[in-house]
């Protein structure tokens, strides 16, 4: 068991490896650009670029370059953002992730939740009236793009309806910090969590529900009406448990992208400073440090939900634990 | 007279993922171990055993539909171990294959002209001319007759066919090229039985109309006793006895074929109760097969040598007919048996 | 009749078909069952055997499936019971064991959770004293080492294991009738032998009946008291194992049992063989339903065939008697 982690814990700094050099030769190596003119940002003077080409020993070989780079990086945390006036960006990362984290955690706790309950009452109501309404709902759910929902959201709660009893208690948009004020965390945050999870109530509902459904025609489940079981726990005590592995595996995906800078939208609307914004900025920017940052960042995330997906996938199925 | 087919010492392992998080353990699975056999001309050897006893793996190996491990294959005297797929194609015709699962091995979009008429339109003459448009369409209505379909069957597609029925599709296409073997896998265990009486019944008229030779292999002793001239019987990769089928089946040498024959349950009410070896436990992995004899942990008569040396196979004396008959025990049913093997081959 | 435990009476199962047709997958089903006594109901793919024993356990859960005539399990009714009383049935009264033990087990629980479960859902018993039943339960079934395999997941064990795992579970809360759906098809032909002993002995061990279903007569023949035989889910033929097999009645029973090749004995040239293969229950003929492949077919087998009474016998074929007698 311990020999296994280890191993994945190599796969894990080989990926993240393989995904550092990628980037950094898009970014830095591409032949025809002039990365120091790009970090320098426009009218630069000849100093500060002869600064920056000897800081990132852009006149040195390549291997030195991408050492140098990831040294700034990981070790020292000193790389340095001259578009946006010697911002050292590590910082700016670690700024925008506790918002983002916020975010993302929050609204998957809601999806997760409701998706499985109405997953698991359509299925249970199937061909009933509540199971198509359900479905529908999911349906609108997946069309609605989260920045116009938002935006309506915010419209009702911020400006038109803000005054009513039902919504007085909206603060204005913004990111109060978990450690400052966790009711206030809470109060600002919980619009923007159910908003951007309402797409993944659709999505994880609609899937939850057609795995379950494939499920009663399993023999095992037939075993299970067979024993006398309630109804409710064959649904969740044989169903449920068995028909999560899709589930798991597209949680894992949508879940690190999202921390990893996929919520941009909902940030964006909710002026939430997270990691997507930040990358979007850099971006826009073309801020070569900060994108190397936030794209590492992101890596991380993803690479790490992955090994995380591989680990609950053992505890849900003791066929995976042997067979490997 | 030469076998049509033969394998000397024939084995294949498979690599297999064992325990831990991620599979990183492997281990070696041995489907066949150490198996000599050969079939001549116009016989038809049965070949039985469980699941797991490597008789699917044999068959595939025969034909080199699956590359063995060790040892070799000569089909016609001609050793095609390691032949080149493109100097296999040349043999391919001569040597056909029927699967168990008759709509699995059919393509459900291609009519059955279509899937009948492909192997002509593959492979070309033995004179290396390619086949005519006239000859395959007259081909196409010798094999619907020798395998009883309706000429109507061209038209449609597999789904629209009973299982029966779509075996006798794919034996019609096996028989397209005019083959001399086929290699039959469980070709009616998929089947009722009132439809496999059907089934074996043309296995046997194609026999004796076309002169063809058969390995069929098969879980159930009786239907192999309806076809068979030889058996071979396995048992977790190896022969354990091989002889004449009437010989193998009415007087078994090797206790697991005697616990196999008194296992199957017959379709005869008697009025006292049949005097029968219940086995215990299953049948270990081919992962981890016991040492020695791989029987003994299951078998009523094993001792303390059976353990440690592996029984080789070795002939019956004397003959009980004229086939050869032949078991790897140290301790079989019938006497003679500690005589030095005279016969035993490599 | 009075010590019959269950019995069934003119049971017809329809299940909904295309344009709003409905479609007999069985029909006029008649038959009984004493206490300890085993029952085959043999058939060939098709004849409806396993939707009867779905119908007895209620898990036919077809929309729109209708189910008619009488089940009548210890004097009660069967069809139209309500799904709560017919789940406190279920599992503790009358239970059910499948073809696959492989795939019939939820493979993210271990076995003996699976066991404990159905016996705390039918009986008041501590965690501890339910697992107890279950290692007792594993033991006498002849698992080995019951204590540790109960600790471990279907995929862990082999497929004879897992079976009698199953019948364990089945077994677990001591019901009076025991439905076993083929239960060794799956199983390997030394490893059914056990399996097939196991289910004798239970009527001694449990008092339990056994309603086999098989499409094996071989199976039919070694284990069962009473046997019925389905063809396109209409009976054919049921009576004492023993007379059906010395002298079937009917001329489907009589050809299946034909086209089984001998294991002992001469060996014929060829197979008797039926031709043709049997109707779907949509295309299934008025009359008798094994009319176009039955050799000895005439015109009054246009008409439904009367249940002839033959000694203990009852056949389904107006061949089979001199004077028909309506049943």
């Amino acid at each position: 068991m311990a020999m296994a982690l280890l191993r994945r814990l190599g796969q894990t700094v080989l990926v993240l490896f393989g995904i550092s050099v990628l980037v950094f030769l898009v970014f830095f190596a591409t032949p025809g650009a002039d990365p120091t003119a790009r970090i320098a940002g426009r009218n630069a003077s000849p100093e500060t670029m002869a600064l920056i080409r000897h800081q990132y020993g852009f006149d040195r070989p390549l291997p030195v370059q991408y050492e140098r780079m990831m040294v700034s990086l990981f070790v020292t945390r000193d790389l340095t953002s001259f578009v946006d006036h010697g911002e050292r960006v590590v910082p700016e990362v670690f700024r925008a992730a506790p918002v983002t984290l916020s975010l993302v955690f929050g609204a998957a706790i809601v999806w997760v939740l409701a998706s499985i309950g109405m997953g698991t009452l359509a299925t249970a109501l199937r061909g009933s009236l509540v199971d198509r309404g359900l479905m529908i709902l999911g349906l609108i759910g997946i069309s609605m793009p989260v920045f116009w929902l938002g935006e309506v959201i915010n419209l009702v709660t911020q400006s038109r309806m803000h005054d009513s009893w039902m919504f007085s208690w909206v603060p204005g948009l913004g990111y109060v910090p978990l450690t400052q004020d966790p009711v206030g965390w809470f109060k600002v945050l919980v619009i923007p969590w159910i908003t951007l999870a309402i797409l993944f109530i659709g999505i994880y509902g609609r899937v939850l529900r057609a795995d379950l459904v494939a499920a009663y025609s399993e023999d095992f489940m037939r075993t299970a009406q067979a024993k006398g079981l309630s109804a409710s726990r064959v649904l969740f005590r044989h169903g449920l448990r068995t028909s999560m592995i899709t589930f798991v595996s597209l949680f894992g995906l949508d879940f690190a992208q999202l921390v990893g800078g996929g919520a941009l939208l909902t940030e964006v609307v909710f002026g939430l400073q997270g990691v997507g914004r930040l990358t979007y900025q850099a971006l826009s920017n073309l801020d070569l440090p900060l994108i190397m940052a936030t794209v590492m960042y992101s890596a991380v995330f993803v690479v790490l939900a992955n090994a995380l997906v591989d680990i609950l996938y053992v505890l849900l199925d003791p066929r995976v634990r042997d067979a490997g | 007279m030469t076998p049509i087919i033969e394998a000397r010492s024939l084995g294949k392992h498979y690599r297999v993922a064992g325990g831990g998080l991620f599979g990183q353990s492997r281990r070696t699975l041995r489907a066949l171990d150490n198996v000599s056999l050969h079939v001549m001309p116009g016989e038809t050897l049965g070949i039985v055993g469980e699941s797991g006893c490597g008789k699917s793996t044999l068959g595939r190996c025969l034909l080199r539909l699956t590359q063995s491990s060790s040892g070799r294959v000569l089909f016609e005297g001609e050793d095609i171990t390691t032949r080149s797929e493109r100097a296999l194609r040349r043999l391919r015709p001569r040597m056909q294959m029927v699967f168990q699962d008759s709509y699995a091995s059919l393509n459900p979009r291609r009519r059955i002209a279509d899937l009948l008429s492909e192997p002509m339109r593959v492979h070309r003459q033995p004179s290396g001319a390619p086949h005519d448009r006239s000859f395959i369409a007259q081909r196409l209505r010798d094999l619907l007759d020798l395998t009883g379909l309706p000429i109507s069957a061209l038209d449609r597609y597999p789904h629209e066919f009973s299982g029966g029925q779509r075996q006798r599709i794919n034996i019609a296409r096996a028989l397209a090229l005019q083959p001399s073997l086929i290699v039959a896998d469980e070709p009616v265990s998929a089947l009722d039985v009132s439809i496999q009486a059907q089934i074996i019944n043309l296995f046997t008229d194609l026999r004796e109309t076309l002169g063809l030779t058969y390995i069929f292999i098969a879980h159930d002793l009786s239907v192999v006793r309806q076809i068979a001239s030889s058996v071979a019987v396995m048992y977790l990769g190896a022969i354990v006895e091989r002889g004449g089928t009437d010989s193998v089946l009415h007087a078994p040498a090797h206790p697991y074929t005697a616990a196999l024959i008194t296992a199957v349950p017959e379709p005869v009410v008697s009025a006292g109760a049949r005097s029968r070896v219940i086995l215990k436990g299953d049948v270990p992995s081919p992962v981890s097969p016991p040492p020695g004899c791989r029987f003994h942990t299951r078998c009523p008569k094993a001792e303390a040598r059976c353990s440690v040396e592996i029984p080789a196979l070795r002939p019956l004396v004397p003959a009980p007919d004229e086939a050869l008959h032949e078991v790897a025990c140290h301790y079989p049913l019938h006497p003679a048996s500690n005589v030095p093997d005279r016969y035993a081959t490599g | 009749m009075q010590d019959e435990l269950f019995a069934a009476r003119d049971l017809t199962i329809a299940l909904p078909g295309s344009q709003g047709s409905m479609i007999r997958i069985v029909e006029n089903l008649s038959f009984s069952l004493a206490p300890r006594e085993i029952l085959g109901i043999v058939g060939e793919s098709g004849s409806g055997k396993s939707m009867t024993a779905l119908a007895i356990m209620g898990l036919i859960d077809v929309p729109g499936a209708r189910i008619t005539g009488s089940m009548l399990f210890k004097g009660q009714e069967l069809v139209g019971l309500g799904a709560r009383a017919l789940r406190r049935l279920r599992g503790r009264e009358i239970a059910m064991i499948f073809q696959d033990p492989m795939t019939a087990l939820t493979p993210v629980h271990t076995i003996g959770w699976q066991i404990d479960e159905q016996i705390r859902a039918h009986e008041s018993l501590s965690r501890a004293g339910a697992r107890a039943r279950t290692i007792d339960l594993l033991g006498e079934m002849g698992v080995p080492d019951p204590r540790r395999a109960a600790d471990r997941y279907p995929h862990q064990l082999s497929g004879g294991l897992r079976q009698r795992a199953m019948i364990a579970m089945a077994l677990s809360c001591n019901p009076s009738l025991l439905i076993a759906d083929e239960p060794t098809t799956a199983l390997d032909v030394t490893v059914q032998a056990q399996i097939l002993d196991l289910l004798r002995r239970l009527r001694h061990n449990f008092g339990s009946s056994v309603l086999l279903i098989t499409h094996d007569m071989g199976v039919v023949a070694e284990t069962c008291d009473r046997t019925l035989v389905l063809y396109a889910g209409n009976v054919a033929e049921r009576g004492p194992t023993g007379d059906i097999f010395a002298h079937p009645g009917h001329p489907y029973a009589r050809a299946l049992l034909a086209s089984i090749p001998p294991l002992h004995g001469v060996r014929p040239s060829r197979l008797l063989s039926i031709p043709g293969q049997p109707p779907s229950p949509a295309e299934r003929p008025a009359g008798c339903p094994f009319r176009p492949r039955c050799p000895q077919a005439h015109a009054q087998c246009e008409q439904t065939p009367p249940m002839v009474r033959r000694g203990e016998q009852d056949i389904a074929c107006v061949l089979a008697a001199p004077e028909p007698v309506q049943a």
